[in-house]
């Protein structure tokens, strides 16, 4: 046995007692740090121990090394396992406030990942734009396939063989409908979760998301088809772009962000599935984040602005106007360089 | 995570098991959370959940009807009307919260769970060993929307009349939750998607020393020989029993290191401070190797 040294106290004790005894106060010290911002009580740390916290979170990382090469206490090197871990996760965990997030997500982390879907958008883009040219046909070729394609709560009064007035009446002359608020609060709760739902279908490789696209714009071709026999081809695209320009674009974000999911699992290229899933699903759920944001917005223009304009032309414009401005905040600004040597990212 | 070294590398790579290398080269041992430990946390958030709806609904109609025959009484129609509304959307907005916010919210704090993980010591953690980023809770936690709210949905609209949509529903239902089943890292859809796992999230207190005082001062002493036949998966297991203190596994314990050892006309009646003195003396010994390279891990290894 190894002749401990002749201080009768110390030698009293173990040697990895000894070392334990003399780095336990930073221990304690890094438990009590991590336990406060655990418990999210940041005031109640002093500052010198918010700035001391990576230092000590290392040393006693150090000492979690050290205490494995020397020490046979199982009890102390589970706390330190645990220690560390708990540490870890503070110095290393969600560095962000969700402020912080929002702000940097919507100053470009928002609009790379959109471009990061790439020709997930032209695809989605394509199926819905096929949706609805097939609702159209098919409602052109067999008008019993309106009552098939449309939900019931979209055909109260807007079937086929309805006369000009009463589709007309279906557009204009509801500004002073009572409960605006209410109804955009239930529109945006019923898009976001098809949205979500459509994002979310993408993990069975896509196939359920072009379904639910197709699904949802075959009725938007039915009525358009609709409003088309009655003359009113041009009211009825001014009466849905107002919103529809935004809440469209936010479902085909979504549709995108699902089909991203399922191609990137499906066709992994050199990566694992499991890592190819992961990183398409984090860079689709920013532009989830976002949709939702969208449809916040759709659901307002829905609610009020479409009911408070009352003319094709205002509907129009400001349908326009909402595209231009999605367009243009998505790929206007790509600020990763393209073309040319790359020049280090900033922003 | 209750692994010693020795038995930690016997276990490697089965079981609920991963190591964590960070940035500092410290491998940390992860243990993957129970299947068990978290269908009891979603258990515990969907009470809360229910219970958080249904206090918000009685909350809001009965601040409705009071709006109503407020404004009633005092004959401004118009405005009831407009608080209602007020209300309506309250409803709709905190609903919509309730159902997608809650697991993002507390998810997305420092201890990286919610409620009923916390409570079953779970938490979310990256699979790569990173930071847990916000994109990475987003995502697996809209994905739950599909594993668990619509077919839940769907097999309550569907009721138990229609049969098909009935069975859809459950197989939908079934296909997610026994997801975590089929493969290695327990992962529900949501977290392949995330590129995140759920481990354990252990809270352990420092226990207060075991061998102070006894190494060299106790009142038994060990002879080299006494202490050669153990290892340290023995001494850990002799920690373990030491720490629990239960007196019958003390005194067979003892009983069994003394007839080992060919001691056993000693101790009687005083288990404990037999078993502390051993404890130490064989602590000290197998340290005492370990600092010179050598290791014993049981008493059927040679070294040392």
């Amino acid at each position: 046995m190894v002749q401990e040294t002749s201080d009768p106290l110390a030698s009293a004790l173990l040697r990895s007692d000894r070392f334990r005894t003399e780095r336990e106060a930073d221990w304690r010290r890094l438990e009590a740090i991590v336990t406060a911002i655990e418990k999210g009580r940041f005031k109640r740390i002093a500052d010198e121990d918010l700035l001391a916290l990576p230092q000590l979170y290392r040393t006693v990382a150090s000492s979690l090394s050290l205490a494995r090469a020397i020490s046979l206490d199982a009890a102390t090197l589970r706390y330190l396992e645990g220690l560390v871990q708990r540490a870890w996760f503070v110095v290393y965990g969600p560095r962000s406030s969700l402020g912080a997030w929002l702000r940097a997500f919507l100053s470009g982390g928002w609009s790379r990942a959109v471009r990061g879907l790439g020709v997930d958008l032209l695809i989605a883009l394509s199926v819905m734009v096929a949706g609805a040219i097939v609702g159209w046909l098919l409602v052109a070729h067999d008008p019993d396939w309106y009552g098939a394609l449309v939900p019931g709560q979209y055909a109260d009064t807007r079937v086929p063989g309805a006369t000009r007035e009463v589709l007309r009446a279906g557009l204009f002359g509801q500004s002073q409908q009572d409960g605006l608020g209410a109804f955009a609060a239930y529109l945006f709760s019923n898009n976001a979760g098809v949205s979500i739902l459509s994002f979310a279908l993408g993990f069975a490789f896509g196939v359920p998301t072009l379904m639910l696209l197709v699904q949802n714009t075959a009725i938007l071709g039915a009525m358009l088809w609709l409003y088309h026999g009655a003359g009113l081809t041009l009211d009825f695209a001014a009466w849905l772009s107002i919103h529809g320009t935004t809440e469209l674009f936010a479902i085909l974000l979504s549709g995108a962000a699902g089909l991203h999911i399922g191609r990137s699992m499906a066709f992994p290229r050199d990566r694992s599935v499991l890592a190819a899933a992961a990183e398409a699903g984090r860079r689709a759920a920013q532009v989830m984040a976002g949709v939702v944001l969208m449809l916040v917005v759709a659901a307002l223009l829905e609610g009020f602005g479409r009911q408070l304009i009352d003319n094709t032309a205002g509907r129009l414009s400001v349908g326009g106007f909402m595209l231009a401005l999605w367009l243009a905040y998505f790929f206007a600004f790509a600020r990763d360089p393209r073309h040319g040597p790359r020049q280090g990212r900033r922003g | 995570m209750a692994r010693t070294a020795a038995r930690a590398r016997r276990r490697a790579g089965t079981g609920r098991d991963r190591v964590l290398v960070t940035p500092e080269g410290v491998s940390l041992p992860l243990t993957l959370a129970s299947r068990g430990a978290r269908a009891g946390a979603l258990m515990l958030d969907l009470l809360i959940l229910a219970f958080g709806f249904i206090a918000v609904s009685i909350a809001l109609v009965s601040l409705g009807g009071g709006i109503a025959s407020l404004a009633g009484r005092i004959g401004v129609g118009g405005q009831g009307a407009a608080a209602l509304q007020f209300v309506i959307v309250v409803w709709i907005v905190l609903t919509f919260l309730l159902r997608y916010a809650w697991f993002l919210w507390f998810e997305l704090g420092a201890r990286g769970a919610t409620p009923g993980k916390r409570l079953t010591g779970i938490r979310v953690a990256a699979r790569d060993g990173g930071r847990l980023t916000a994109e990475m809770v987003i995502a697996r936690n809209l994905l739950r929307d599909i594993e668990l709210f619509v077919p839940a949905v769907f097999i309550a609209m569907a009721g138990v009349d229609s049969s098909p949509a009935w069975l859809t529903g459950t197989a939908w239902f079934a296909i997610f939750v026994l997801f975590p089943c089929f493969n290695r890292d327990r992962l529900r859809a949501g977290d392949v998607i995330a590129g995140t796992w759920v481990v354990e999230a252990p809270r352990r207190k420092l226990e207060p020393p075991l061998a102070r005082e006894s190494h060299t001062g106790g009142r038994y002493v060990f002879s080299d020989a006494d202490l050669a036949i153990y290892g340290e998966y023995e001494l850990q297991t002799l920690e373990r029993i030491l720490r629990e203190g239960r007196a019958p596994a003390l005194e067979s314990v003892r009983e069994a290191i003394a007839a080992k050892i060919g001691r056993e006309h000693e101790g009687w009646g005083d288990d404990r401070a037999f078993l502390e003195d051993y404890y130490a003396q064989l602590r000290g010994r197998l340290e005492a190797g370990m600092r010179m390279g050598r290791r014993k891990a049981d008493k059927h290894s040679e070294a040392a």
